[in-house]
């Protein structure tokens, strides 16, 4: 089975929700990404989105624009960050999504890209500005070798594209839980309770609730009838605060413990 | 030319497409649909010409340039007057198609990207004629550059948001259109400004803007007779050139040249020649040529014209490069900057410093053209707004 499979598959026996993470590759560097990683991970992280950094990042609010924009800086490229990932495969088993944008991988070239990052160790793909009319050249390759591809369903998706979506859709469905770009208003929670409720008759894959979720509260709130909640810009946000801080692991590990704690109580 | 391009899905051979986030797609879609019905309405037809007659001021000139062509010594150059538009350039005629889509689409909302600040000031124009509330998105570094502009896009009542991230130009304030789309789509129409971004958009400001085309071939069959010999515009994203080329695209022996700003030359990284100096990528929702380095990060374009300050080109200008159909040249900021001269001190006419990159490529090739060739240069704009970038360029 399928690591991402897997992983929700054991979830589900426990009775407990995912609690996926976003971090931006290289920010603020590769070595520290890699600790964060293992950090996370006992933690009680259950799958990490590893963000590949992009030039022009038009999903991503200022937080993840400025990582990207970080992380670029100290020369983070697609090949250095799948390097990072086998390192870390070497060690961990925890399920990891490559999160970015398209040109970087075209430029890498679709078919190396799907060869290196199944090597890697990479589990699913989550292409921000591929949808579903242009995946097809994407997932020529990636589908071959069992990578994921992670799909997005938006709250302006309607139901007759949801459907096609999900008939193709593996891994997990993400559902972004505001009309806007990552990390910049707080999602209402009930109405992606409808919302969620409503793809939930469409599909049996697991459904992830991502976009603006930064409380314990909300993901309590959100765990109640999503599949996994996503952290992005709060965790990018805090790790920039504490990067000169020693105990940046152990601050960034407290915030996601409390996070998972949330998830779990009833 | 393939007559059915695009396919249904937005491609023009491998270029074009929809790369788009998904909570836009459905919007891309729903305008898709609106606009397909909306180009053979003869209803919206007869509006948009009537605006672009009655509003806008076309038909515009197509003028002999006598005294440029007598002190060239080659063939004979027409000079297609879209700086003769009100607002200054051609950039009316794509957001006067555009505005009356939107309306008819029930969106009270306007939003734009602009680089030299004339597709702006044509979107806040249109959005005061159609009552419309219109914010623009302008690079810190464009806004500078282009003060008067931004005066008028003020003057005009709409809200000029400055963009700091990147280089803070046009490529900063298109991503930072699109992140303020994505919030706020279901009652906002983007007015994009030129042959790229997502499907339908180059095909829309392709047809929006091919009235300068055919205007042309109906007027040199006027006045000579016959098509031209050669047919020069600028490229920055392309509209004029499309506009220009398109009537075109089944007519043979034409030569088109499409010129892109090659700033202080290819051998630098300081220009914004994407099809002479860049790879295909994916930017903005649609694959076409970029300036971009080997891991797929897009570079920051550079030329004197604000507006063809874009490290993208449309992708139909992509297609035709690859089928060879249009010849892409370039012209470096000096050439241009000597061809805003000549036109100023030869004719009278202030070109952008836009066109005169392609007013510079007609000085190059025209005095080895026989006298009884024609050549059509669309200047595409009027140059009143470059006053204070050619005074910081010293050659006043």
């Amino acid at each position: 089975m399928k690591r991402i499979e897997e992983k929700f598959a054991t979830l589900r026996t426990r009775n407990e929700k995912a609690l996926i993470v976003y971090l931006t590759a290289g920010d603020p560097s590769l070595d520290i990404t890699k600790k964060l990683i293992f950090a996370l991970e006992k933690a009680g992280v259950d799958i990490l989105e590893i963000g590949v950094p992009f030039s022009d990042p038009t999903a991503d609010g200022p937080v993840i624009q400025a990582a990207s924009q970080r992380s670029l800086r100290s020369g983070t490229t697609l090949e250095s960050v799948l390097k990072m990932i086998t390192e870390v495969r070497k060690v961990s088993e925890i399920p990891i999504v490559l999160f970015g944008y398209f040109n970087p991988i075209f430029a890498y070239g679709v078919k190396n890209f799907a060869q290196s990052a199944h090597s890697a160790g990479v589990d699913g793909v989550l292409v921000v500005d591929l949808p579903y009319e242009e995946a097809k050249e994407l997932r020529k390759y990636t589908d071959s070798v069992g990578i994921d591809f992670i799909s997005l369903i938006a709250p302006t998706t309607d139901k007759e594209r949801l459907k096609k979506i999900a008939a193709k859709a593996s891994g997990f469905l993400y559902y972004i839980s505001i009309t806007g770009i990552t990390g910049t208003a707080a999602p209402k929670i009930e109405n992606i309770k409808k919302e969620v409720q409503n793809v939930r008759k469409i599909t049996t894959l697991p459904i992830a609730v991502g976009f603006g979720i930064s409380q314990p509260e909300q993901a309590k709130g959100i765990g109640r009838f999503a599949d996994g909640i996503v952290i992005g810009s709060a965790i990018v946000r805090l790790i920039d605060e504490n990067k000169n801080n020693r105990d940046l692991e152990k601050i960034v590990s407290r915030y996601v413990s409390e996070i998972k704690k949330a998830l779990k109580s009833k | 030319m393939n007559k059915t391009l695009p396919d249904k899905n937005g491609h023009f051979g491998i270029f074009g497409g929809r790369y788009a986030a998904e909570t836009l797609m459905p919007a891309l879609i729903e305008l898709e649909k609106a606009y397909q019905i909306a180009r053979k309405d003869k209803n919206f037809q007869k509006e948009f010409e009537w605006y672009q007659r009655e509003y806008a001021g076309r038909v515009t000139p197509l003028y002999y340039a006598q005294r440029m062509t007598e002190s060239l010594h080659g063939a004979k150059i027409y000079l297609k007057r879209e700086d003769l538009n009100h607002t200054g350039s051609h950039k009316i005629n794509n957001t006067l198609g555009q505005a009356l889509l939107a309306r008819r689409m029930g969106k009270k909302k306007v939003i734009a990207e602009t680089g030299a600040g004339q597709h702006g000031v044509a979107t806040a124009t249109v959005a005061a004629l159609f009552g419309m509330e219109c914010k623009i998105f302008m690079g810190e570094e464009d806004i500078r550059r282009q003060a008067p502009n931004v005066y008028r896009m003020k003057i005009l009542g709409a809200e000029v948001v400055p963009v700091k991230s990147g280089t803070a130009t046009l490529k900063d304030a298109m991503n930072e259109a699109m992140r303020y789309w994505v919030s706020s789509v279901r009652d906002t129409f983007y007015v994009i400004g030129t042959t790229a971004g997502p499907h339908p958009y180059p095909q829309m400001v392709r047809d929006f803007q091919s009235v300068i085309g055919r205007e042309i071939k109906n007027q040199i069959m006027k006045l000579e007779g016959r098509n031209p010999d050669v047919l020069i515009a600028c490229v920055g994203g392309g509209s004029n050139a499309m506009g220009t080329f398109y009537p075109f695209r089944n007519e043979k022996n034409i030569a088109m040249y499409g010129v892109e700003a090659a700033g202080y030359g290819l051998h630098t990284s300081e220009h914004s020649a994407s099809i002479n100096g860049g790879k295909v990528g994916v930017l903005h929702g649609n694959k076409t040529y970029l300036l971009q380095d080997k891991h797929g990060q897009v570079r920051d374009a550079y030329s004197v014209a604000a507006g063809l300050d874009y490290p993208g080109v449309g992708p139909e200008h992509a297609y035709l490069h690859s089928t060879k159909k249009v010849k892409y040249v370039t012209v470096t900021d000096k050439e241009a900057i000597k061809a805003f001269y000549f036109l100023s001190r030869k004719e009278g006419l202030i070109p952008a410093l836009e066109s005169a990159h392609a007013l510079a490529y007609a000085m190059k090739i025209t005095p080895r053209m026989s006298k009884n060739k024609i050549v059509v240069i669309c200047l595409s704009g009027r140059g009143d707004k470059d006053a204070q970038t050619i005074i910081e360029t010293n050659e006043i």
